[in-house]
C-alpha cells in the first residue's frame, strides 16, 4: 500500500514539479504553439502591411508599430490568437443563439448531423461486424466493399450523395448525416470484428460446454468482450463523422453550419471566420470524444474492467 | 474387478458396484493425431475405456501425455480421429446438446466482466433457470467451496486458488450427472486442497455422480478414485488401469492404510515406466 507519508519530499527546484504532472508538459506546449503562432502571424501578415503602408506613402515605420499593425488586420493571411478569441468571443457569447450570426448556432447544426450520422453509423458497423463475424460468405462479400468504400475520396462522394437524395426529395439534415454515417461506419465495424473474435479460446470452450446458441454467446461472451475495442472505434467514428458533417455542408453551398462558415469565410477571405470555425470544429470533437471517453470509463467501472 | 469389456448394452450384473451399473462413457480404439507444422502429434493412440454410473476416474501420467486431450475428446471440444466414443451411449456432441456434462477447466476461466456470483450464474442463465433457482444454487455451491461473502467481487480481486474455487463452484451449480475435471486443485495448497478432496468425495458420495478428474498428485488419485488410469506419452496411452478396493467412504486417514499405501505405489511404478519413455 502507498500512503501519503510514502511521498518523497518536495524538490528545491521550483520546475521539476512544473514538469513532473502531465499539466506541466502541456502548459509548456501550448505556450510553445502560441508563441510560434505569433511568430507566424507577424511574418505572414508583414507584406499585405507593407503594401499598405506604401499606398499610404508611409516610410519608416517602427518595428514596433509595424507588429501591431500585423496582428490587427481585418482579413488577416494568418489572424492572431487574440484576434480569433475575439471573433470566436463576439460570435457566440455576444450573440443570440437563434442569430445567423451565432456561431453557436452553426456549431449546433452541424452537431445534430454529426450525432444523427455517428447514430446510425456506430449502429451499422455493429450490424456489420456481428454478421461478418457468424457468416463467412457475409465476410467474403462485404468486406471488399466495406474497404473499397473507404479508398474513395469523401470530397468525391459526398457532392453525389447530397446531390442524389435531393433529387429523391431528401434534403436537410439526412444527406448530411449520411455522409458522416458513410465516414463513421467504418472503424466501428473494423473495431467491432476485432472486438468481437477477441475471446480467449478457453472463454468460448465454456460456452460450447454449457451448449449456448449463438446468441447467448454474442451477448454474454463477445459482446462484453469487444465493449473495449467499441469504445475506441466509436472514439474515431465520432472525430470521422464531424469531418463527415463539414464536408456535406460544403458542396451544397449550405447557409447553416460550421462547413458553411469555412465555405463563406474562404469565399469572402474572411480569415477570422474560417479559423473561428475551425477552432470550434476541433472543440467540438475534442468535447465528443471525451464525452465518449468519459462514458467509456463508467462503463468499464461498472463491469469491473477497471482496477 | 468389472468385467464389461465387450459388451456394450443390455443389463449388466455388477456386484462390485451399489450403483445402477450403466455405462456412462465407452471408448474404443480411440486415437487423436494433431497435425501441427512440424509433424503429427499423436496425443491419443489407442485408448480403450469404459466408465460406468457413479465411478470416480483418475487420469496421472506425465505432462503431455493427452490427458487433457482426453478430457476434451469426452466434452466435444476435440474430435477423435480414429475409433468410437460414447457418452451416456450417445454422441459426446448429442450428450453435449444434453447438457450432460460440467467440466474445470485446467485454468479457471473466469469471465472478467462478471462477479463471481455472476460467473456461477452463467450456466444457469444459458440454461434458462428461474431467478430464484439461480440464486439458490448460487448461494449452496459457493458455501460448498468455502467462498461465501465473495459473491459480489470480481475474479481480479481473488486469488488463483479461489479463483479455481468458484470455478468449481460454476461447473456444480449444473448439476451435471458427469463432471470433468482437469486438475481443479492444482493451484490450491495442501491444507485447502485435502479439504476440496474431501468435499468433492462427499458429494460425489451424497449425489452418484460420475467424475473424470485429472491431476498430477498420487496421493489426490488415490484417495478420491474408484478407478485409476495411469497414461503415458508419446504417444499418448494407457499404461494401466487400477480398480480400486478402497471403501467408497473415506476420510482423509485412510492415507495412512497400507491398502491405501499399496495402490499408490502401484501408480507410482507406473508413472515412473511412462517418464522412461522420454528418454
Ligand atoms: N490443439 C493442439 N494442437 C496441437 N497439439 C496439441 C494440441 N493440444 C494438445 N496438443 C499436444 O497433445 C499432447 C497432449 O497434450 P495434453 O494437453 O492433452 O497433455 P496433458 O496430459 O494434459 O499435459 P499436462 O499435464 O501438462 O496438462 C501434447 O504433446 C500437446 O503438445
Ligand atoms: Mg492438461
Amino acid at each position: 500500500m502507498t500512503s501519503t507519508a510514502l511521498t518523497p519530499s518536495r524538490s528545491l527546484n521550483p520546475f521539476t514539479g512544473l514538469l513532473s504532472g502531465t499539466t506541466g508538459p502541456v502548459i509548456v506546449v501550448v505556450i510553445a504553439i502560441i508563441g510560434a503562432w505569433y511568430i507566424g502571424a507577424v511574418a505572414l501578415n508583414t507584406p499585405f502591411q507593407l503594401d499598405t503602408y506604401e499606398r499610404a506613402d508611409r516610410t519608416n515605420v517602427p518595428f514596433s508599430e509595424l507588429v501591431s499593425d500585423t496582428l490587427a488586420q481585418e482579413r488577416p493571411v494568418l489572424p492572431a490568437p487574440h484576434q480569433i478569441a475575439i471573433e470566436i468571443w463576439q460570435t457566440t457569447a455576444e450573440k443570440k443563439i437563434t442569430s445567423k450570426r451565432s456561431l453557436i448556432y452553426h456549431s449546433g447544426i452541424t452537431l445534430s448531423s454529426t450525432l444523427l450520422g455517428f447514430l446510425i453509423g456506430t449502429t451499422l458497423g455493429i450490424l456489420l461486424a456481428i454478421g461478418i463475424i457468424h457468416s463467412r460468405v457475409l465476410e467474403k462479400s462485404l468486406m471488399p466493399w466495406i474497404i473499397a468504400s473507404q479508398t474513395i475520396p469523401i470530397l468525391a462522394i459526398a457532392p453525389m450523395i447530397i446531390v442524389v437524395l435531393n433529387a429523391v426529395g431528401i434534403s436537410g439534415l439526412l444527406p448530411k448525416a449520411m455522409i458522416s454515417t458513410y465516414l463513421s461506419f467504418f472503424p466501428v465495424a473494423v473495431g467491432m470484428v476485432k472486438g468481437l473474435r477477441s475471446p480467449e479460446v478457453i472463454d468460448m470452450d465454456l460456452m460450447h460446454t454449457y451448449s449456448a446458441t449463438r446468441v447467448q454467446t454474442l451477448w454474454k461472451l463477445r459482446l462484453p468482450y469487444a465493449v473495449p475495442f467499441l469504445f475506441t472505434s466509436m472514439k474515431i467514428g465520432m472525430a470521422a463523422s464531424l469531418v463527415g458533417a463539414i464536408v456535406g455542408e460544403l458542396p451544397t453551398g449550405a447557409v447553416a453550419g460550421l462547413g458553411a462558415r469555412l465555405l463563406s469565410g474562404s469565399y469572402y477571405g474572411q480569415t477570422l471566420q474560417i479559423w473561428s470555425a475551425l477552432i470550434m470544429a476541433a472543440f467540438l470533437a475534442g468535447s465528443l470524444v471525451a464525452l465518449i471517453g468519459l462514458v467509456e470509463k463508467l462503463a468499464l467501472k461498472r463491469m469491473g474492467m477497471t482496477r | 474387478m468389472t468385467a464389461l469389456a465387450g459388451a456394450k448394452d443390455t443389463e449388466m450384473v455388477d456386484n462390485h458396484k451399489s450403483a445402477s451399473p450403466d455405462r456412462v462413457i465407452d471408448i474404443e480404439k480411440l486415437s487423436l493425431t494433431f497435425e501441427t507444422g512440424d509433424g503429427p502429434v499423436h496425443a491419443l493412440s489407442d485408448i480403450d475405456l469404459k466408465i460406468e454410473q457413479g465411478d470416480f476416474v483418475s487420469f496421472i501420467g506425465p505432462s503431455g501425455c493427452g490427458k487433457t486431450t482426453l478430457l476434451r475428446v469426452i466434452a466435444d471440444l476435440e474430435q477423435p480421429t480414429a475409433g468410437s466414443i460414447t457418452v451416456n451411449g450417445v454422441s459426446p456432441e448429442e450428450a453435449r446438446l444434453n447438457r450432460a456434462y460440467g467440466y474445470v477447466f485446467q485454468a479457471a476461466a473466469l469471465y472478467s466482466w462478471r462477479t463471481i456470483a455472476k460467473n456461477v450464474a452463467l450456466p444457469l442463465e444459458i440454461m434458462g433457470l428461474s431467478r430464484s433457482e439461480r440464486q439458490e444454487r448460487i448461494a449452496r455451491n459457493l458455501e460448498l467451496v468455502n467462498l461465501t461473502g465473495f459473491e459480489k467481487k470480481y475474479p481480479w480481486q481473488l486469488s488463483g486458488g479461489m479463483q479455481q474455487r468458484a470455478s468449481i463452484a460454476r461447473a456444480l451449480a449444473v448439476e451435471p450427472d458427469l463432471l470433468l475435471m482437469d486438475e481443479p486443485f492444482g493451484a490450491l495448497d495442501e491444507i485447502v486442497r485435502d479439504h476440496l478432496n474431501e468435499q468433492l468425495l462427499q458429494l460425489w458420495a451424497k449425489t452418484s455422480k460420475t467424475v473424470a478428474f485429472v491431476t498430477h498428485s498420487i496421493p489426490e488419485a488415490v484417495f478420491l478414485s474408484t478407478k485409476i488410469v495411469v497414461l503415458c506419452p508419446r504417444p499418448g496411452r494407457i499404461y494401466d488401469v487400477i480398480e480400486s478396493d478402497l471403501p467408497r467412504e473415506r476420510t482423509l486417514d485412510i492415507r495412512e492404510s497400507p491398502e491405501f499405501l499399496k495402490i499408490a505405489h502401484r501408480v507410482r511404478e507406473g508413472l515412473k515406466a511412462g517418464h522412461s519413455y522420454e528418454d
